[in-house]
């Protein structure tokens, strides 16, 4: 028996566990059956359920998309008319936001990953777990009603005075339905910050902590704190709508700017809710495919944390034309450079890894690469935009409508589908063609470039935002926009392709098929229902790559603590050694 | 000029208000494009000079380095403060509009822009401006938010109702310059579109001294003018064709069905509540989205209106 030195200096007799490679017993197997997935409290298959509706809501929106460049192809109409235009975009922009950037990465990716990575059986409060993801499929309803209710037209971002006189009915619907999934992302987050805090295995200490878990920390506190703020707007903005009380709209003695500082309260911080967990993905899967310890650990854990709390004083930078006070507006300008500085950090923390690595250039660390260049360019264009006289020219162009699709889509989604491939022979315990990987990752770069590039261009030379009609001269543009769009879309359904292939025939997945050191591949793929069937115990830093395999595998035999003693014929008891 | 990033942006016909916004645009895209550029060579280089050459490779431990780690935290920081300072002075220059401007009143309303000139003059979607002075635009909104966006000039302000904001700047050339609405505000915002018109300072007084002056002519005739000044043919056609809104075509004397079942003749009345206070019967088939004209139109404008409508059988 090896002993192992805990942070509260008290001596565990540890074991090494080597997990199966043909595991008998898996979550997967454990509960079958349509019911026992719809009440499940189990956090592997709850993130499973969200990655399938955030997937389903990304195909939908996404089609969408493809909808709007193409009637885009032409300067008046091509296919559908003004209206129904601005219902899409607006329909468009909700859903990728609400339901699918916000909850990608924490809610599915998260729940899925985070308490492998602590070492944990399941989130603090598995129940309320399920909760959220109910009461995030009941806003979801909330919007489809809104669908059925004549629509929406207003932005994603409801702007009054115009949302409180048109189309009235589906205003509020969808906007209930946004009002409801806050629900669901305040208990998600305070659900992770009790587990980070209570469940962490022995030995993982805040210095030993995953940068995954780091990230999905500060994420989560930005969603305590900042959702009950669009909470308290949107409910305003319905007693507005339904009872006429002036609180906006000028026509009742209201003021709309004021809406603007509401909304953006909470929605800029909520752009760090969907950007701050993609850089723990990034974090895990450059120190996995490098083999190399962190550079900078402290830099890019505290980075998260600095981001999320200077995150919430720079809201009025989506505000400078608005009519703010021009003191609000110089130094929200200012805010906004410092909250640049550490997202920079991190960017040259994650090069600085890679000096001297081992680089191994699977699917996961090529999303990597690719995160690292369209990322870059997203925050060069956020210095531009932030940039008081510069924004006067560029606010509300496609100027804008490519630096949030270099950040969102460039950054966040990117960091997710370097997640999912890194993840996916874990959570599927099956592997996905690695060849059709990377094709489709190079054609998602192409297309991705292809679409958002000219759209820079364009914008600087003012074509506004949200425009169903255009002056000819930004036709070129546009469409060479809409091909890349295409190739977007093709690259996406290459991706559907192969995982679902995977899912099916594809080949079975080792434990630990990247020989990383995070906790979560200690495990079998797929893991088993209470992940570990032994209490892992931790004396390394999470990047050790220096060290042996072996001393990632320790743990400490579970006996009678309310649980059978069927695995004990499983625990390699021989396999011991000295930490 | 001929810098590298000249293709990206409009013509520049107000220096006064351009000049500092395309010097720090060049500015930060230069800085970026040099760093981008760092980044991808560096990822590039390490990705092909450390591949991976079997599963046993070693490599080294390297937690931190604070002479790199403090060179580029500090270093990125002062390029943002000297970024931040240069887009402040810009800002206040676009804010700080020269005492002697020459100030026209603009009123964004779905889906045009009025233009009020001192003199009385008036004009939909074409605001005509002196060459080389400066001038101010006082823009104010009759429904919903929208946004005065003047490329060429770089300059642009939300329009906001219920308060006045204002641009100013001062163009360099006789022509036109494209104006956009840049806040979303409903089906056609995307042709609520106006033009600067740029005159010889004395073709501009020439120009203004014709326009100027109160209404003149007919009722019938100044009805019309009021009907394009105030941009009623945005949503009502003249000839019958289908818009948004009911054509004037043989409007007047029409019975028409309104969207409660009940149906109305279409007299002096009808269409007078209509302009004051258009919510208060909307024709089956249409949405309420006029905005109420009551305040802005005097009782003498809407009987030339209604007097003009007569007209069109």
């Amino acid at each position: 028996m090896a002993v192992a030195e805990t942070k509260k200096m008290t001596t565990l007799q540890v074991q090494r566990f080597i997990p199966s490679e043909n595991p008998t017993n898996t979550y997967l197997t454990d509960e079958k059956g349509v019911w026992a997935w719809m009440t499940t409290v189990d956090h592997k298959k709850i993130g499973l359920m969200y990655l399938a509706s955030v997937a389903f809501f990304f195909a939908l929106a996404g089609f969408l998309a493809i909808a709007l460049r193409t009637e885009l192809w032409t300067p008046a109409k091509t296919f559908i008319e003004a209206d129904t235009y601005n219902q899409l975009f607006t329909l468009h922009g909700a859903m990728m936001v609400f339901f699918v950037l916000i909850p990608s990465i924490p809610a599915a990716l998260g729940n899925f990953i985070m308490p492998m990575q602590l070492g944990a059986k399941d989130v603090a409060f598995p129940r309320l777990n399920l909760a959220s993801f109910y009461i995030y499929v009941i806003g979801a309803v909330f919007t489809f009603i809104s669908l059925y209710m004549n629509g929406f037209d207003t932005g994603w971002t409801f702007y009054t005075p115009y949302s409180s006189d048109s189309n009235s009915a589906g205003v509020i619907w969808v906007t209930l339905g946004v009002f409801i999934l806050g629900f669901s992302s305040i208990l998600t987050g305070t659900n992770f910050i009790t587990t980070i805090h209570k469940l962490r295995a022995p030995g993982i200490t805040w210095g030993r902590l995953p940068l995954n878990i780091w990230a999905l920390y500060a994420t989560s506190i930005i969603q305590v704190l900042a959702t009950p703020v669009l909470a308290i707007t949107i409910l305003l903005l319905s007693l507005e709508n339904i009872m006429d009380i002036g609180i906006f709209d000028p026509a009742l003695g209201g003021d709309p700017v004021l809406y603007q500082h509401f909304f953006w309260f909470y929605s800029h911080p909520a752009v760090y809710i969907m950007i701050v967990p993609g850089f723990g993905i990034i974090s895990e899967v450059i120190t996995t495919f490098s083999k190399k310890t962190i550079f900078g650990y402290w830099a890019i854990a505290l980075s998260s944390l600095a981001i999320a709390f200077i995150g919430f004083l720079v809201w009025g930078h989506h505000m400078f034309t608005s009519g703010q006070s021009a003191v609000a507006t110089t130094v929200f300008s200012f805010l906004t450079f410092l909250v640049g500085i550490p997202t920079g950090i991190k960017i040259l923390n994650w090069i600085a890894t890679l000096y001297r690595g081992s680089i191994e250039m699977k699917t996961p660390m090529l999303y990597v690469f690719i995160f690292l260049f369209l990322f870059s360019i997203g925050g060069f264009t956020g210095i531009m935009l932030g940039a008081l006289s510069v924004d006067i020219h560029l606010h509300d162009t496609y100027y804008v409508v490519a630096h949030f699709h270099y950040v969102m889509m460039g950054g966040t989604l990117i960091a997710l589908l370097a997640g999912l491939h890194y993840w996916w022979p874990k959570m599927t315990g099956k592997m996905y063609n690695e060849t059709l990987g990377k094709i489709s990752a190079v054609l998602i770069f192409i297309g991705f470039n292809m679409t958002f590039l000219p759209q820079f261009v364009m914008g600087a030379q003012g074509m506004p935002r949200r425009y169903y009609n255009y002056i000819d001269q930004f036709q070129p543009f546009h469409q060479t926009s809409t091909i890349g769009s295409y190739i977007l879309g093709f690259a996406f359904l290459l991706m559907l392709y192969y995982l679902l292939k995977s899912l099916f025939s594809g080949e079975k997945a080792p434990s630990n098929p990247w020989n990383s050191r995070g906790l979560e591949w200690q495990s079998t793929s797929p893991p088993d229902f209470h992940n570990f069937d032994h209490t892992p115990v931790v004396i390394n830093h999470p990047y050790d790559y220096h060290k042996p395999m072996e001393e990632f595998q320790l743990g400490i035999a579970i006996s009678h603590n309310g649980h059978s003693d069927e695995h004990q014929d499983e625990i390699v008891s021989d396999e011991t050694e000295k930490a | 000029m001929g810098r590298l990033f000249d293709f990206m942006l409009p013509e520049n016909k107000s220096p006064l208000t351009a000049d500092p916004t395309d010097g720090l645009f060049h500015f930060i895209n230069e800085v970026s494009l040099i760093l981008l550029l760092g980044i991808t060579i560096a990822l590039i280089y390490f990705a092909i000079k450390y591949k991976r050459k079997s599963e046993d490779d070693e490599t080294p431990v390297i937690y931190h380095n604070h002479a790199l780690e403090i060179t580029w935290s500090v270093v990125p920081l002062l390029i943002c403060l000297v970024i931040f300072g240069w887009g402040y002075s810009g800002w206040l220059n676009l804010k700080a509009v020269p005492a002697d401007a020459y100030e026209i009143h603009v009123t964004g309303f779905k889906w045009n822009w009025a233009v009020n000139y001192e003199n009385g003059a008036q004009t939909l979607n074409e605001v005509h401006v002196p060459k080389g002075r400066p001038v101010k635009i006082v823009l104010q909104s009759r429904d919903v938010l929208h946004s005065f966006f003047v490329p060429d000039y770089r300059v642009k302000h939300d329009v906001v109702p219920g308060r006045y904001t204002y641009v100013w700047f001062q163009a360099e050339e006789t022509g036109e310059s494209q104006i956009f609405c840049t806040e979303y505000c409903g089906t056609s915002h995307s042709d609520m579109l106006a033009k600067v018109i740029v005159h010889e300072p004395e073709e501009f007084e020439t120009w203004l001294e014709i326009n100027g002056g109160g209404p003149s002519g007919t009722p019938v005739e100044q009805g019309e003018a009021l009907v394009m000044q105030q941009g009623c043919q945005t949503c009502h056609s003249i000839d019958g064709s289908p818009k948004l809104a009911p054509s004037f075509k043989g409007l007047f004397g029409k019975t028409e069905q309104l969207d409660d079942g009940s149906s109305i003749n279409v007299d002096e009345n009808y269409l007078r509540e209509s302009i004051i206070n258009p919510a208060a019967k909307i024709v089956n088939g249409y949405n309420n989205i006029m905005p109420p004209y009551e305040g802005l139109l005097n009782d003498d404008e809407v009987t030339n209106i209604i007097e003009y409508i007569k007209t069109l059988k």
